[in-house]
């Protein structure tokens, strides 16, 4: 028996795990294409979200384009915007960043970072992807249908969203809800892989308490998917049946153009609970990704270990679990009873307690830290600015009696692409800096990297900042025109102009960007292994990029929790989660 | 291996460690075990644990279908069907209430009790004896499917349909179709896997190690006993759909 441990009671015991049966490729096609690899699959994942997301980012592009300078462009009518709007939101939330995050990140990082040799099952995991692009195809394939994708909103409210002259009310629709099922079918294939990796695949030494922060957000991220897309999926079979077979779930009795439907006696109110069921876990299956990621990138570039660790994770699974029953302070103007509104703005309030323990930490482990200006660091230093703006506003909207006035308007908008949209999105691109070196081998080229960070961040200040303005004088969202109207004042009108020309130079930015992303691959700067002398397991494989099979012959033992830097008496200012001693914290980071 | 990892420790700092740790209580003591060395979950292989945390999520699928159809059925202003008439059946000039249903749900959690004896005979390596409880409980599932078919028939005969039905409020034909469907569906999906591992049990792959078509891997004995969680499940599910939409 090899028994690594310093007394009985330690942590490192034998090695009790199983080892995953890997799929050796034979071919082109098994080792890139069809691949089983959970590196190759996460490279996939993220090719294809960043490829549709550039889809939802040109959308953008039009619908602000149309609201500074109406008629600018002449193919932009009402239902286009509406569609656009649609399409842009549904795009980003589910297929950009719900897919980068778990499917892209998760696979990459969790057999790596918890010391596994690929996910538990990597069958599953290859038909995971191939499923996600089955949906990303059929959403795009809503573009070329008669009547054009749906122009439902995101959220895709009924009776609205069914009714024949919703905006792709065609085919836009029925491709919108079977691309959603087929998501959540895909993503459930994965999820499982990723969750019963990080409870049940891990290496010698790592206890669930000295697992990265990235790992525990994903890992609750992925929990949470897996509870709250069951929601969206009813939601999409039972909508589907309404459209298709003529079924009232969500259909009152209605008059459609003069004429009398044949739905009635079903319930708009219940789709919306369903709905936000999965809606807000959303938010957080998006967030508490970025919240794990951030964390390691702000303790590897501070050279200090995470302050308070373990109320870091707990605020993690308390988020979790508390984001499953806020679910409808998304519906205050619904109607609803006025006790419940309290229950919810209570509960929603509540959330607020370990965020702020987050936000707190964040701050405590850069101070007197030795911060290093990296990318991943500036980009870790605006998303805690941007992430703790929307959150603030996030308290106006919580509450009742906000909410009512604010709803549905341009405010919501501007607080939620703040706290769910450009946050999280700076993670990703602070984790892309990050991580690079080590998919690649190779850096990314810094001049580039600090033009596209400069840029995306002021840039997405000055688009949101003036549109909370816009919101609280009380601009619609989803109005594809606002035109002249009274209460609108002419600030509003010259503040589109202005929002629409930076939203122009920030997505510009972003094909820098993909430029770099694509010229480093080639001319970037040999990495090495561990570029940013950094003490988890992905940094320490014997080969970079990591092989097939992540590790040498044997699989690493754990030692130590993640965050040993700059730990007095050692030679160096980190000690690898891998390395023996007696220096830092080599225990269960319970004590 | 074991020598070049193990560290020397200075003794005095290893026991205060040990003794600060040996039984931690409480909370704490809850926290560490959880979160103890590689598995969360001692000796549950990576499959078991897989369709656990499936058959949650696939709860909670069951669990939005049956609060929406509730929702629906208890905010109707039109009358509700009502079950006892509806799914009675009239054998030899007396209506029977509920009779077909009940002889599903014996046929169901009979299969259940075929299931379990054929995991019982897969851990002792008795093949013959494991495929042919799997074929039983695929059977019985089958006739199950084979029955609901015949009710879907006969209600359809009746004019009950997804947008109508011809006593009451139309959600009645949809939450029914659409219910049962599913459930149905992960029956039959359930009797599909039980006759390809019964095949597989029968020609001893789980002896040889020879490897499945698709994954190109080695099954194991356990995948009877994964199938068996998933089979439990789907019975369980059928008792709460019996419950909430006959017997309400």
């Amino acid at each position: 028996m090899v028994d690594a441990s310093h007394d009985g009671n330690d942590v490192i015991t034998p090695a009790a795990v199983e080892d995953v049966e890997l799929y050796h490729p034979h071919s082109w096609w098994t080792r890139y294409v069809f691949s089983q690899d959970a590196k190759v699959i996460a490279i996939q994942y993220a090719c294809t979200a960043i490829a549709i997301g550039l889809v939802a980012l040109v959308l953008s592009w039009l619908m602000r384009i149309q609201l500074a300078f109406p008629g600018a462009l002449p193919f932009i009518d009402a239902d286009r915007y509406y569609q656009f709007i649609t399409m842009h939101g549904m795009i980003m939330v589910i297929y950009l960043l719900t897919a980068l995050f778990l499917g892209g990140f998760g696979n990459y990082l969790i057999p790596l970072m918890v010391g596994a040799r690929d996910m538990v099952f990597p069958y599953a995991n290859m038909l995971s992807y191939w499923l996600y692009l089955l949906a990303v195809l059929v959403l795009v394939a809503s573009f070329f249908t008669p009547g054009g994708p749906t122009g439902a909103g995101w959220t895709l409210y009924p009776p609205q969203a069914i009714l024949s002259n919703t905006p792709g009310g065609e085919w836009g629709i029925i491709l919108m809800l079977v691309s959603l099922i087929i998501f959540v079918i895909g993503f459930t294939m994965g999820g499982l892989n990723y969750v019963v990796t990080v409870l049940q695949g891990r290496t010698r030494g790592m206890t669930l308490m000295r697992l990265p922060l990235t790992v525990w957000g994903i890992f609750t991220a992925t929990v949470m998917a897996l509870l709250a897309f069951p929601a969206l999926f009813v939601a999409c079979v039972m909508m589907l049946f309404d459209r298709m077979a003529g079924t009232s779930f969500f259909m009152p009795a209605i008059v459609e153009m003069g004429e009398q439907l044949k739905h009635g006696g079903g319930s708009p109110i219940m789709f919306q609970h369903l709905f936000w069921f999965f809606g807000h876990p959303e938010v957080y299956i998006v967030a508490l990704p970025a919240f794990g990621i951030v964390s390691d990138l702000i303790s590897t570039h501070a050279r200090k270990n995470i302050f308070g660790y373990r109320m870091m994770v707990w605020a993690i699974v308390i988020i979790g679990a508390l984001s499953f029953v806020v679910w409808a302070h998304h519906m205050y103007v619904s109607g609803m009873n006025p006790y419940f509104g309290y229950f919810f703005a209570t509960t929603t309030l509540i959330i607020a307690v370990p965020t702020a323990i987050k936000v707190y930490n964040w701050a405590l482990t850069l101070w007197r830290g030795n911060i290093h200006l990296t990318l991943p660091m500036l980009f870790s230093l605006a998303f805690i600015v941007t992430f703790v703006n929307g959150g603030l506003t996030g308290l106006f909207l919580g509450n009742v009696v906000v909410d009512v006035p604010l709803s549905d308007t341009m405010f919501v908008v501007a607080h939620f692409h703040m706290v769910m949209g450009v946050a999280p999105i700076l993670v990703i691109f602070g984790a892309i800096y990050h991580w690079y070196p080590k998919v690649t081998g190779r850096m990314l080229n810094e001049a580039m990297g600090q033009l596209h960070f400069w840029i995306t961040f002021l840039g997405a200040y000055l688009i949101f900042f003036p549109m909370h303005y816009v919101g609280l004088v009380g601009v619609p969202r989803r109005y594809y025109e606002i035109g002249e109207t009274s209460f609108v004042p002419a600030s509003v009108h010259d503040l589109n102009v202005f929002i629409t020309v930076v939203a122009l130079i920030v997505g510009a930015a972003q094909m820098l960007f993909l430029f770099n992303l694509v010229w480093s691959l080639r001319h970037g700067r040999e990495a090495g292994g561990n570029p940013w002398r950094a003490t988890t397991l992905e940094w320490q494989t014997p080969q970079t990029p990591p092989v097939h099979g992540n590790w040498g012959k044997e699989l690493p033992i754990v030692y130590r929790w993640a965050y040993d830097y700059s730990v007095p008496g050692a030679a160096e200012d980190f000690i690898p989660q891998n390395q023996p001693g007696t220096l830092g914290v080599t225990r269960e980071a319970v004590a | 291996m074991v020598e070049s990892v193990q560290t020397p420790v200075p003794q005095a700092h290893s026991q205060a460690h040990s003794q600060a740790h040996r039984q931690p209580g409480g909370m704490r003591g809850f926290v560490s075990d959880w979160a103890s060395d590689q598995q969360a979950f001692k000796n549950v292989s990576w499959g078991k644990a897989m369709m656990w945390i499936f058959l949650l999520s696939d709860t909670f699928i069951f669990g939005c279908f049956l609060i929406a159809y509730m929702t629906a059925r208890m905010s109707t202003t039109v009358p509700w069907p009502n079950p006892s008439e509806v799914f009675g059946l009239t054998i030899a000039g007396h209506e029977i209430p509920l009779l077909l249903i009940a002889i599903m749900t014996f046929v169901l959690i009979t299969s259940s009790g075929t299931m379990a004896m054929a995991v019982n005979f897969g851990y002792r390596r008795e093949r013959r004896r494991t495929a042919l409880l799997m074929i039983l409980t695929a059977i019985l599932g089958a006739a199950f499917v084979g029955m609901q078919a015949f009710e879907w028939t006969k209600l359809i005969h009746e004019g009950v349909r997804p947008w109508e039905n011809p006593w009451g409020a139309a959600q009645f034909g949809s939450s029914f179709f659409m219910i049962t469907g599913f459930h149905g569906t992960h029956v039959t999906i359930g009797v599909i896997f039980l006759f390809i591992v019964a095949r597989k049990v029968w020609r001893g792959d789980f002896d040889t190690g020879r490897r499945g078509f698709f994954t190109s891997r080695k099954g194991r004995y356990e995948i009877v006993e994964i199938m068996g969680l998933y089979w439990h499940f789907v019975d369980l599910v059928w008792v709460f759909i019996f419950a909430f939409f006959y017997l309400w």
